[in-house]
């Protein structure tokens, strides 16, 4: 690139050159697609996964076993307390010491299904406590068994007061799968570090950037959407 | 489960993590005593410019809200870590970890502190208003003790995510608990360190995610 010779436009240049560099950028795009690719399937894995998980958690939890509870809440106090990144790193580097060896895309799809699963499950819970006890012991006064209740009368009001908190956590998890870069699973953040450490030039994370802009500002728009449309049910769940 | 202990929980090999272990979490700990207040901070700033009067601070507001909470906090700490370097701008890892945290969580804060704000209807203020008290105290008196309250398990929440999120500076080298751990980890082979710093996140965090249970079962009460 031609680098002007007066001041300003100079230092402009410069940036241009730096943080934009379309020869690099265009280098790079291919396998900044690939990660975009890659982060999304994992984060769809994920989000499926873990709100499956926290939504049969809870479930069980609604039975009132008290052990069992009490596991539960054990588990989702677990998951929500210790960082993701730890977790990611628990299980890709130390329990291949026990033999047990996860790639890492499978390790960071566990990991933070694991932890959206956590969240998930207290969202469900909260939303099942919110139905009053009332219209559990209606329900089966009229004769429907414990499943029918749950499927009939408790879920369908439930199930839409965690509409917005459910939809603000999975947009949350899905954000980091950008942790996956650090057991080297080749999402957008990987590729653009690994294209950043070949070429020497922030490009590629530039790139990396805008593929996350992408991918994410029509989620942040989708989440607040959510959260109007859905807003004033539940204060306090996130 | 021999084996599971001798990876997992050494004894000897967390006696000899501790030391560092407990300087990591020393740094954990400052990380958090920066970025919690310098995000409240950004917060607040933010969401009182996106209720001003003129539009462009307000649009100015919402772009800079959108824009970092769409960005991974990671991915932020990548840039400002490597990327700022080449504009000359050399900042010492605690400095790129405080830099990216106070533009992902001012965002996340100012949107909390904005929704808060806007959960008090606007016949409030009026009402304030015309008994007299002036814009500030009809804020300060009626709007921001309802809003505060409103607000308060939005807020437990993400400081609680803020707190988990100090983790990613170990990324950059920053020698907080978990880049401690797993230095330990690589020279002892040895998994026991990060298994212990994990119990100690568990043990920092949990009366916070407590705390946060309690909120979630009060406001379905309240409901």
């Amino acid at each position: 690139m031609v680098w002007a010779k007066t001041g300003p436009s100079r230092a402009m240049n410069r940036l241009i050159d730096t943080f934009f560099n379309t020869a690099i950028m265009w280098q790079y795009l291919p396998k900044i697609l690939e990660g975009m690719v890659v982060t999304i399937w994992l984060a769809l894995l994920v989000v499926a996964s873990g709100i499956l998980l926290g939504f049969a958690l809870a479930l069980v939890r609604s039975l009132r076993w008290r052990a069992v509870n009490l596991l539960i809440v054990l588990y989702a106090d677990v998951f929500r307390a210790v960082p993701a990144l730890v977790i990611l790193i628990i299980i890709y580097f130390a329990l291949p010491s026990i033999g047990v060896r996860l790639s890492g895309f499978v390790s960071a799809w566990l990991g933070l299904a694991l932890v959206l699963s956590a969240f998930a499950e207290e969202i469900f819970w909260a939303g099942i406590l919110s139905v009053p006890h009332g219209q559990w012991e209606a329900a089966r006064a009229t004769g429907l068994s414990v499943a029918q209740a749950l499927r009939h009368v408790v879920l369908p009001q439930a199930l839409r007061i965690t509409i917005a908190p459910l939809t603000n956590r999975a947009i949350v998890i899905t954000k980091n799968t950008a942790l996956a870069s650090v057991v080297a699973v080749g999402e957008i953040l990987y590729q653009a570090q690994a294209g950043y450490s070949f070429s020497y030039n922030p490009s590629p994370l530039t790139l990396g950037a805008i593929a996350y802009l992408i991918l994410f500002i029509p989620l942040v728009w989708f989440g607040r959407w959510v959260e109007s449309r859905f807003a004033g049910k539940l204060v306090g769940v996130k | 489960m021999e084996s599971l202990l001798s990876n997992f929980l050494n004894m000897k090999i967390l006696g000899e993590a501790a030391p560092y272990l407990m300087q990591g979490l020393m740094m954990t700990l400052l990380l958090c005593l920066i970025a919690i207040p310098l995000g409240l901070i950004g917060g607040l700033g933010l969401a009182l410019a996106s209720t001003s009067r003129r539009r462009s601070v307000r649009w100015a507001a919402i772009v800079y809200t959108d824009l970092f909470r769409a960005f991974p906090p990671l991915v932020l700490l990548m840039f400002v870590a490597y990327g700022l370097p080449f504009l000359g701008l050399k900042l010492s890892p605690i400095l790129s970890v405080s830099v990216a945290f106070l533009l992902n969580t001012s965002s996340y804060y100012g949107e909390i502190f904005r929704a808060g704000i806007e959960s008090i209807p606007k016949g409030q203020t009026e009402a304030a208003r015309s008994t007299g008290l002036s814009i500030w105290q009809a804020q300060r008196l009626i709007v921001m003790p309802q809003a505060i309250r409103n607000m308060t398990p939005d807020l437990i929440s993400n400081t609680l995510e803020v707190a988990k999120l100090t983790s990613i500076a170990s990324v950059v080298a920053l020698p907080e608990l978990l880049y401690a751990a797993r230095q330990v980890q690589s020279v002892s082979y040895n998994a026991t360190p990060v298994i212990a710093a994990g119990i100690i996140y568990l043990l920092l965090l949990w009366p916070l995610v407590r705390l946060l249970s309690r909120f979630e079962r009060r406001a379905v009460l309240i409901r």
